[in-house]
């Protein structure tokens, strides 16, 4: 039941929508809903990641402890959107917080279950990577927007 | 041509003031928005006096003994007696504006300039993006838009700040987003920790705002990257070239296109800007200080 309301959550997903849906109903094997109450970590810096979500309704703040400053909001992230890459890329490690600031609704996929469908599979792991090669260009994009400090006083 | 046609001409067509003539407006107050703008509202030192502008243009003003320069309008272009000038302190002749009281005289020259596109946006969805101190030439655009709600499509307002404690007109931001028929995002580049609001540049609202790029007009102000930027995001989204209206800015003297100082490639900003159509700038926005 679960994995059919997943598969249908996914084919409603800008990042999922245009995947074959035989791959989606693979993924769908890999997911769990996951709720975060206003606060609480979906995980955090320097913990092994075995996971990514993506957002179903809420609102995530990615940020940064900064010594003496506290942790500093590096980005804000909400439906649709999907939250953490270091599963993907070794050592696997979180390299900051993600923490909910509204009740926040998510499906949670499994890192190792996709990453093996995906070494099985290099067409699905081709269309994955495609996926996140875009979100994180568009990130990386947003950052060096930010990094410019435009709204400064000169 | 006969006297009487002459006399009836000059009565049509009131003659406007010498660009060059400055006129003397009264401080009436001087809010703090944030800590480095401030809003001056200027009342005409005659009982006759008024402006008529259009949203986007700029007046002049002088600082008497310290200098002029170019500041948008950022008032409400139904209220012609009242003249609003939001800006920032960034040197001397901001510096001096800033220590202003109450009663001081300024020296203004305007209106000058070109208008954002009122009436071209009737009946199209209007997208408004501003950054920093950009939403303050947006503003009249905005009130003139709210005055005749029913003219308009959806208009969405996308605003990004440096820090929750840079957004400018905040109470008002929060009255916009309360109302039905406006939709407010705002975004800050960074906050700390408590803040919840979005955090990330005002380009990443684009995307996802609700707004038909088929049919929409936007009109963006803010630093020129952040503009270039945005334009990028909405041609993305399917915005026409045609469509996008940007307001530039360039080191300004006479303000009415005879010295050349605010030149940008065949251009000048204060003459045949600032507003000006995206698919017209193209080329020249990416050059480097063309
Ligand atoms: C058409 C037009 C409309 C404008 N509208 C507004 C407005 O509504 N509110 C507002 O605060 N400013 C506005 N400006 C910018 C404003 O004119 C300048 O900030 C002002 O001339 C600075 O004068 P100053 O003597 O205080 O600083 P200066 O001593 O001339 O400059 C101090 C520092 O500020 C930098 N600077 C100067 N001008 C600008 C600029 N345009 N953008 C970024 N950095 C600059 C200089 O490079 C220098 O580092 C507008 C400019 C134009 C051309
Ligand atoms: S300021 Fe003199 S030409 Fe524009």
């Amino acid at each position: 039941m679960e994995i059919k309301q997943l598969e249908q959550l996914l084919a409603e997903s800008d990042f999922f929508k245009d995947l074959d849906p035989a791959y989606r109903q693979m993924l769908a094997g890999c997911g769990r809903n996951v709720v975060f109450r206003p606060g609480e970590y979906l995980f955090q810096e320097g913990e092994h990641a075995r996971e990514f979500y993506l957002i179903r309704k809420g609102k995530v703040a990615l940020q940064i402890k900064v010594p003496g400053r506290g942790p500093v909001i590096l980005q804000t992230v909400q439906d649709g959107d999907v939250v953490g890459w270091a599963w993907l890329v070794p050592p696997y490690k979180r390299q900051y917080d993600a923490c909910a600031i509204e009740l926040t609704r998510a499906v949670a996929f499994d890192g190792v279950c996709i990453r093996s469908k995906c070494e099985q599979d290099p067409k699905l792991g081709y269309e994955f990577f495609k996926r996140f090669a875009a979100v994180m260009a568009a990130r990386l994009s947003a950052m060096r927007l930010q990094l410019l400090d435009l709204y400064a006083n000169p | 041509m006969p006297i009487r046609d002459v006399i009836n001409r000059a009565e049509a067509e009131p003659v406007l003031p010498d660009p060059m003539l400055v006129q003397p407006w009264r401080v009436r107050r001087l809010v703090r928005e944030t800590a480095d703008t401030f809003t001056l509202e200027l009342q005409p030192q005659a009982s006759s006096g008024q402006m008529r502008f259009k949203p986007g243009q700029f007046n002049m003003l002088y600082v008497f003994g310290v200098g002029e320069i170019p500041i948008s309008i950022s008032g409400d272009p139904a209220q012609p007696r009242m003249l609003l000038h939001t800006t920032r302190e960034v040197g001397a002749v901001t510096r001096a504006m800033r220590q202003l009281r109450p009663g001081a005289v300024v020296g203004v020259r305007g209106p000058f300039g070109t208008a954002w596109p009122i009436e071209e946006c009737e009946g199209a969805d209007v997208v408004i993006v501003a950054g920093g101190i950009g939403l303050a030439p947006l503003r009249p655009a905005l009130y003139q838009i709210l005055a005749r709600r029913d003219l308009y499509g959806r208009v969405v307002l996308l605003y990004g700040a440096r820090t929750p404690a840079d957004i400018l007109y905040r109470r008002e931001l929060e009255r916009w987003r309360a109302r039905f028929d406006l939709e407010v995002y705002a975004t800050v580049d960074r906050a700390m920790s408590g803040w919840r609001g979005n955090v990330g540049v005002v380009t990443a609202l684009i995307p996802r705002a609700p707004f038909d790029p088929s049919s929409a007009v936007a009109l963006v102000c803010g630093p020129e990257v952040m503009m270039r930027f945005a334009v990028q995001e909405l041609l993305k989204r399917g915005v026409q070239p045609g469509a996008i209206y940007i307001s530039m800015e360039r080191n300004m003297k006479c303000g009415i296109g005879l010295c050349g100082h605010c030149q940008l490639g065949p251009a000048f900003v204060c003459k045949d800007g600032p507003v000006m159509r995206y698919d017209k700038l193209a080329d020249w926005l990416q050059k480097w200080e063309a």
